[in-house]
């Protein structure tokens, strides 16, 4: 994976300064709150309604044992013993005293970690496919130019005061396991007719209020002009994005009302333009990049076959493993969603064993996925079983990747100021029904996103069923929607009828997957069916219209 | 907001210049509107509001001595980009940053081209000698001439 050379390292070393010096004149009274909002947002530091919550960046996912280990010390030392996990592949921690936060970046900066941008009306850290450089579909490692995205991105001078916060992700597969079309920019890179290799922009997607799906604005840019397309992208945004309104600030609004056409008429203006000035990096930094990005020495002649006789061990193995493109080799889930737990969070001791774990069977590294569980991207056939013993023993052994278990949930009102709903005791309620039930297994793949409010960073538009808390004259209540994806076949879900108090959505989650079972047909998952038969047989055992 | 004031006392003075990288005079001409400038032949020197378009100065660059750039609000950061499309333009007059600037967005604006800056409330001088004198390197090209790190990298390869 990347490593820091000196002047990385001397970038994050700055930014702790700064932010050091920005909090001392916070706490001198020299910056009012209002004028230090932005600063402490822009460095992923949130006030939220019991203390300031901290999320640290992962660029595209991806951690050596000693990030891992040093995520694990920072929950120690300066939270309480935990951390959270997020759709954007960062952890956050939300105990954090802002007086503490310069020490703990400087310690995190030890390992070539910060929080730069990970909050803020800024270019957000670039999020990548968790199973990059594993996947035996994917055409390319795609993580390369994510970090030429990064550093690009970092500290850039015309992009720091965007009307909204800007998101990427990259992805080099035909499979999306990102999201990509549900960000402000997604990047596919792909081979070109003639062999090239090159990267397909999707302009414009986005959750919260308004969800959208990125349209494709340029099929195919050129390695060498990747830097300056994306200059161009975000340069009309600057000059043209809504700042009337903060909901209707994101680029997806402007792509929206301009339409894809006119939009991209004039990001290919300002590309051209672009080209003029100079700006890309020399194509030698993408090289000089991609051998930190190099296959580990996998073995060869390693066997494929392994022994499935304890059942439990062979039901994880069919759920939480993904194929690799070395044989002999699987990518392997950890779940971050024991049943009744708290989607995404890990304990001090959950993420140090996690560390020692990648470093003993899976060359140091692991990953974040944006579904808020943890990837050990090269793991040995031959290893499963060991891994297993000690991933269950310690509740990380949960058998539940992509089922009706394996739950997205935003912090909501347990921790979050602008939630309307929890989102937290649902996920805890609904994973523990459905695990008594034992209809997990059946219901196969079936993706649960609960939001705590209209923002949706639960991302309950792209669920196979989503949930969004609202708030109803001072009580809780939550609609179901039906029909979301955010893999390749993106779509959004569309919302049921009335909402329903706490016990009544749990009810009704569970009447929606009964009509699923009834109605199926052979190798259906909930999604196809939902596609195939339509929104009102649902409605119909939901309120009996 | 432009429209509250007369011409006269429209823009600031360069009494309101706290900091200036040029060592040329300061420029002290009355500021107009873009809409009056591109109306007018003789102005010298202009300011633009955020919802301006700096393109339209463009055929006009060798007239201008002082190009001010209004920051309401300083989370509104479409002043940056007006001022590296100018500077992009080849713009070589004073590049004035005012209003609501902090600290914080000195090394920002600096980078895009600003080489002058009045801020509505005057700045802690040590604070900002920090701030502009912060970043030892940087990692994208902007309206300055500082070599990316990106490039820095490989300069002993031929770039540089």
């Amino acid at each position: 994976m990347y490593k820091y050379d000196n002047y990385d390292q001397a970038m994050v070393e700055t930014r702790v300064a700064e932010f050091r010096d920005q909090t001392r004149r916070r706490l001198e009274g020299k910056l009012s709150e209002e004028q230090f909002r932005p600063l402490r947002l822009m460095n992923g530091l949130y006030l939220q309604l019991h203390a300031y919550m901290l999320r640290v960046a992962i660029p595209y996912g991806t951690l050596n044992s000693a990030q891992m280990h040093a995520l694990a010390d920072t929950a120690e030392k300066y939270d309480r013993g935990y951390g959270h996990f997020t759709t954007r592949q960062n952890i956050q921690y939300n105990w954090i005293k802002l007086e503490e936060a310069p020490d703990l970046l400087a310690d995190l900066a030890e390992v070539e970690m910060h929080a730069i941008q990970t909050s803020g009306n800024c270019i957000r850290n670039i999020s990548s496919d968790h199973f990059a450089g594993a996947a035996e579909d994917e055409l390319i490692d795609p993580r390369p130019y994510a970090e030429l995205l990064r550093q690009w991105s970092s500290f850039h001078p015309e992009f720091s005061f965007l009307p909204r916060k800007f998101k990427i992700a990259v992805i080099a597969s035909e499979t999306d396991r990102a999201a990509m079309k549900l960000h402000d920019i997604g990047i596919q890179i792909v081979k070109s007719d003639s062999g090239e290799i090159g990267a397909r922009f999707y302009v414009g997607g986005g959750m919260g209020r308004t969800p959208m799906i990125a349209p494709p604005i340029r099929d195919f840019v050129p390695l060498d002009q990747l830097i300056s397309y994306s200059e161009a992208c975000l340069r009309v945004y600057n000059r043209y994005g809504r700042r009337d309104n903060k909901y209707k600030a994101r680029i997806k609004i402007l792509v929206h009302e301009l339409g894809a056409d006119e939009y991209k008429r004039q990001v290919e203006e300002e590309f051209a333009h672009m080209l003029e000035q100079g700006v890309e990096p020399p194509l030698a930094e993408l090289e000089r990049i991609k051998p930190y990005f190099a296959d580990p020495s996998f073995e060869t002649g390693l066997p494929t076959e392994i022994d499935r006789s304890d059942p439990d061990f062979a039901l994880w193995v069919d759920t939480n493993t993904n194929p690799h493109k070395a044989p002999g080799y699987v990518s392997a889930v950890i779940s971050l969603k024991p049943v009744g737990g708290i989607p995404g969070d890990a304990s001090t001791e959950q993420m140090h064993l996690m560390a020692e774990l990648s470093k003993e069977y899976s060359f140091d590294e692991s990953r974040v996925t944006h579904t808020q569980n943890i990837v050990l991207p090269h793991v040995k056939i031959a290893d499963l079983y060991a891994l297993w013993t000690k991933l269950d023993a310690a509740g990380l052994g949960s058998p539940n990747l992509d089922t009706i278990e394996d739950i997205i949930a935003c912090p909501g009102l347990d921790y979050c100021s602008l939630a309307n709903a929890r989102s937290i005791p649902l996920a805890q309620q609904i994973s523990k029904r459905f695990a008594a039930s034992g209809k997990t297994k059946e219901l196969g793949e079936l993706k649960l996103k609960i939001s705590g409010c209209i923002n949706a960073c639960g991302h309950h538009h792209a669920g196979h069923i989503g949930i969004l808390g609202v708030d109803k004259k001072g009580v809780e209540n939550y609609q179901l929607l039906l029909g979301g994806s955010e893999a390749q076949d993106t779509s959004l879900a569309k919302i049921t009828g009335r909402g329903f108090d706490e016990a009544g959505i749990i009810s009704a989650v569970e009447t929606v997957t009964d009509i699923y079972l009834d109605k199926r047909e052979e190798g259906e998952r909930f999604l196809d069916t939902y596609r195939r038969i339509g929104m009102d047989p649902f409605k119909e055992a939901l309120y009996g219209e | 907001m432009a429209n509250d004031v007369s011409e006269t006392d429209f823009g600031t003075s360069p009494d309101d210049v706290q900091f200036r990288f040029r060592d040329d005079e300061v420029a002290d001409h009355a500021q107009v509107t873009v809409d009056s400038f591109l109306e007018q032949s003789n102005a010298a020197a202009v300011r633009i509001e955020p919802g301006d378009d700096a393109r339209a100065l463009v055929p006009h660059l060798e007239r201008l001595r002082l190009v001010e750039v209004n920051f309401p609000a300083f989370g509104d950061g479409r002043g940056y980009s007006s001022a590296r499309v100018l500077r992009e333009a080849g713009y070589e007059g004073e590049l004035r940053a005012v209003g609501d600037i902090g600290i914080d967005q000195l090394a920002y604006l600096r980078r895009c081209g600003f080489d002058a800056f009045a801020p509505d409330s005057k700045l802690d001088e040590a604070d900002a000698e920090t701030a502009f004198a912060r970043w030892e390197n940087v990692y994208q090209h902007a309206a300055d001439t500082r070599q990316p790190i990106p490039e820095r990298r490989h300069a002993s390869v031929g770039h540089e």
